[in-house]
């Protein structure tokens, strides 16, 4: 896509046009250094990589000499234009029957309540629903998930505390199988990405869902918090050597962190946001909006 | 993988061209500091705090005198971690304890592990000899409770809870059932709420109000990235938080939030929290956060030592051998002795990040019986033999072996040794944080 082309669509999807940060950049200086580096930290204050950020707004920066632009409003949709193109390459996760869906990421970072609304997603769309109670290993995991499971009226799967969390999902698959059920979706506890032996029980549980449920469409989600920094890009680095993961959940954005390390991400692997969660109920989840992530950041 | 990596490398880099001593210049600190900025920004420190500890630390540095001692990235890295620890430092991080109970409040953002460290503090308390009460004020997240009866059995802590009643009302009645039983801490858990949900922020002012805590702890995710500032800022602001608890150290993080918070709340760093177990709660270190946020291993305590342990014009000497590659046996010996100086070979390398995977030490190089052997060798040379080790032939070998009461074979592998350390130095040459 030309520059042209691709600011057009940018300008065309803006809702609010610019924002009050902005504003307030336009109204300090001219177009010059301070106003680069003033872009610049904007994109640092959302948690966008410093590496990242200082590429995006060279070239932004090289563009506009290039062209000979004086036009603040002008850059500032050229940016937003390149931070959507990074991030939006993937099409919405289409979750086809029979499927199974596996959420992992590291402690608190909302893969419970994610399941919970997902389920609820699911049902609603006429699907039939399970759930695993994969974390066998945090206090009052699977209470926590069976009151989702209540909440979303989806059949749950689950052990005693301290199980086999490999044997939770043998069972739920079994389940699912035999009842036809259109979406299996596992809770795994979660584990800091450092921890092998933790990493490698993941691995146990991945490797039984392709051997005992081959023809099932197979997608492996990972939590991420929006208010995370920048190890938020360890995590699906490691997470995604371990077991391959398919697509990001965001959650948490319903606070005020911007969850820019998104854009660091999508410079490096090739992992897209699929879902976002904004907020602690049931319906507070969304699929994932390039454009409306991008404003949110400005 | 590069023997020191991250910021040091970077300014090794810009002082490379830095070759005689004498004052750094404003423009060299410049473009350090440019470099320290983005280490920080790495580590997410917030934007607004690096500018602020930037200015600083480059106030600090202008005009400074180089030392002899010390490389000037050795010297710019020095007066940053100064700074980052007097920063994060604090005197003030055990407990308060009033009148039985004291009691102990949570607050924090969801997820950041409010419960498992109630479970942690009354572990922690009952083995100092105290009777702590859990109270289950979080009465939003499904299974809260549960989940803290299950933590406080495993701690051996009774838990109070009143179902998913009124907060406020439920910390209330905690305190008087503490008063009634004898327990002289009370740990109140509450639910994980955004800084910005005005309802329960409110909710949290209640029961400061209700129950006067001794203690309010800010628990944070040590992983949290530029909002850490806004974060601490609002709970401190409505709360007066009395200190702050890191929680997931155990990850990777660099753990630029600590920098953050503490320097928008300047509350003290309590608690860090290293561990999904009960017993995996540890005091707070600022060297050691210094380190972290830097990506330094402990090449800050070995410079420290070095500082000590080489007087100037040895490091000179020394540096000059390295450079015109005139290592000798003889100070392969002062090094040797040097290193004990500074706490004997093992601690040395043991700092050293990558040290120990790039040269393959093996257990018996790094036993210090070992190098009194090496010593004796050494010193049953001659002169002429120390300078150029290539002349050690069969009969100068049998020679040296008998004077030093060891054998052939050990002659030889330190001279084996000898020249493999030759190429380490060859290596490190090139790198300005060596210079004993
Ligand atoms: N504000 C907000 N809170 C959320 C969101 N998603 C989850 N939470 C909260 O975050 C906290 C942790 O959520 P969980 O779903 O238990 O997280 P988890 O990843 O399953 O946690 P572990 O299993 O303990 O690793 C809970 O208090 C949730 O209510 C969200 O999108 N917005
Ligand atoms: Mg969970």
């Amino acid at each position: 896509m030309g520059l042209f082309s691709k600011l057009k669509a940018v300008l065309t999807k803006t809702r609010d046009g610019v924002g009050k940060k902005l504003n307030e950049i336009f109204a300090k200086d001219k177009l010059g250094e301070d106003f680069y580096d003033q872009l610049e930290d904007l994109l640092i204050s959302s948690d966008v990589s410093v590496k990242t950020t200082m590429e995006i707004v060279d070239e932004i920066r090289e563009t506009a000499i290039k062209e000979k632009c004086k036009d603040k409003d002008y850059v500032v949709e050229l940016l937003k234009s390149e931070l959507y193109d990074t991030i939006n390459y993937a099409d919405a996760l289409e979750v086809k029957s029979p499927a199974v869906i596996m959420v992992v990421g590291v402690n608190g970072v909302g893969k419970t309540t994610t399941i919970g609304k997902l389920a609820n997603k699911f049902v609603k769309e006429g699907k039939s629903v399970t759930i695993a109670a994969a974390d066998t290993f945090r206090a009052a995991a699977s209470d926590q998930l069976s009151v989702w499971a209540e909440r979303a009226k989806v059949r749950i799967i689950k052990h005693s505390e301290g199980a086999d969390a490999s044997a939770v999902v043998f069972d739920a698959i079994e389940s699912a199988k035999a009842r036809n059920t259109d979406v299996l979706i596992i809770d795994t506890a979660g584990r800091l990405h450092v921890k092998t032996n933790l990493m490698e029980e993941l691995k146990k549980m991945d490797r039984v869902v392709k051997r005992e449920y081959p023809n099932a469409n197979y997608y492996k989600l990972i939590a991420l918090d929006a208010t995370t920094g920048q190890n938020a890009y360890n995590q699906v680095e490691v997470f995604n050597q371990a077991v391959g993961i398919d697509g990001i959940i965001l959650t948490k954005l319903d606070g005020t962190a911007k969850g820019g390390f998104i854009i660091s991400l999508s410079y490096e692997l090739e992992v897209p946001v699929v879902y976002v969660g904004t907020g602690e109920k049931i319906d507070d989840i969304e699929d994932f909006d390039a454009n409306e992530f991008i404003e949110a950041m400005f | 993988m590069a023997l020191f990596s991250g910021l040091s490398d970077k300014l090794n880099h810009i002082f490379s061209k830095l070759t005689k001593h004498g004052k750094l210049t404003e423009l060299e600190i410049k473009t350090a500091m440019r470099e320290v900025r983005i280490a920080l920004l790495e580590a997410d420190v917030n934007i607004s705090v690096v500018k602020e500890f930037v200015a600083k630390v480059s106030e600090r540095a202008v005009g400074q005198e180089i030392l002899k001692s010390l490389s000037p990235t050795q010297q710019v890295i020095k007066i940053v971690n100064e700074e980052l620890i007097a920063l994060m430092g604090s005197t003030n991080s055990k407990l308060t304890f009033t009148n039985p109970p004291t009691v102990i409040m949570m607050a924090g953002l969801q997820g950041a592990g409010k419960t498992t460290l109630v479970g942690k503090l009354g572990l922690m308390l009952k083995k100092q000899g105290r009777k702590p009460l859990l109270v289950a004020c979080d009465v939003y997240r499904p299974a809260a409770i549960n989940q803290l009866k299950v933590v406080g059995e495993k701690a051996g802590c009774t838990v109070f809870e009143k179902g998913q009643g009124n907060p406020v009302k439920i910390a209330k009645e905690g305190v008087a059932y503490a008063k009634s039983y004898g327990f002289d801490t009370v740990i109140i858990d509450t639910a994980g709420r955004l800084q910005i949900d005005e309802q329960l922020m409110q909710e949290l002012e209640d029961i400061k109000a209700e129950v006067n805590p001794a203690e309010i702890l800010l628990v944070v995710d040590s992983m949290t990235g530029q909002v850490a500032v806004e974060v601490a800022n609002t709970f401190n602001k409505r709360l007066e938080v009395t200190g702050l608890v890191l929680t997931k150290l155990d990850g990777d993080t660099r753990g630029g939030a600590t920098l953050s918070m503490k320097a928008v709340t300047g509350k003290p760093i309590k608690f860090c929290s290293v561990g999904e177990k009960l017993g995996d709660l540890e005091p707070f270190y600022p060297d050691r956060m210094a380190n972290r946020i830097l990506g330094m291993g402990d090449v800050l305590s070995l410079i420290e030592k070095a500082q000590e342990a080489v007087t100037e014009e040895q490091a000179k000497k020394m540096e000059k051998k390295f450079r015109e590659n005139s290592f000798t046996l003889d100070d392969y010996l002062t090094q040797f002795e040097t290193m004990n100086k500074m706490g004997g070979i093992k601690d040395v390398l043991a700092m050293l990040p990558g040290m120990g995977g790039k040269f393959k030490i093996r257990e018996e190089d790094i036993d210090e019986k070992q190098m009194l052997r090496t010593k004796a060798i050494i010193q049953s040379m001659t002169m002429y033999e120390r300078e150029n080790p290539s002349v050690i032939n069969s009969s100068r070998k049998n020679r040296i072996a008998k004077g030093s009461g060891t054998t052939i074979q050990e002659v030889n592998r330190l001279l084996k040794q000898f020249e493999q350390t030759k190429q380490m130095m060859k290596q490190m040459k090139n790198n300005r944080m060596f210079r004993f």
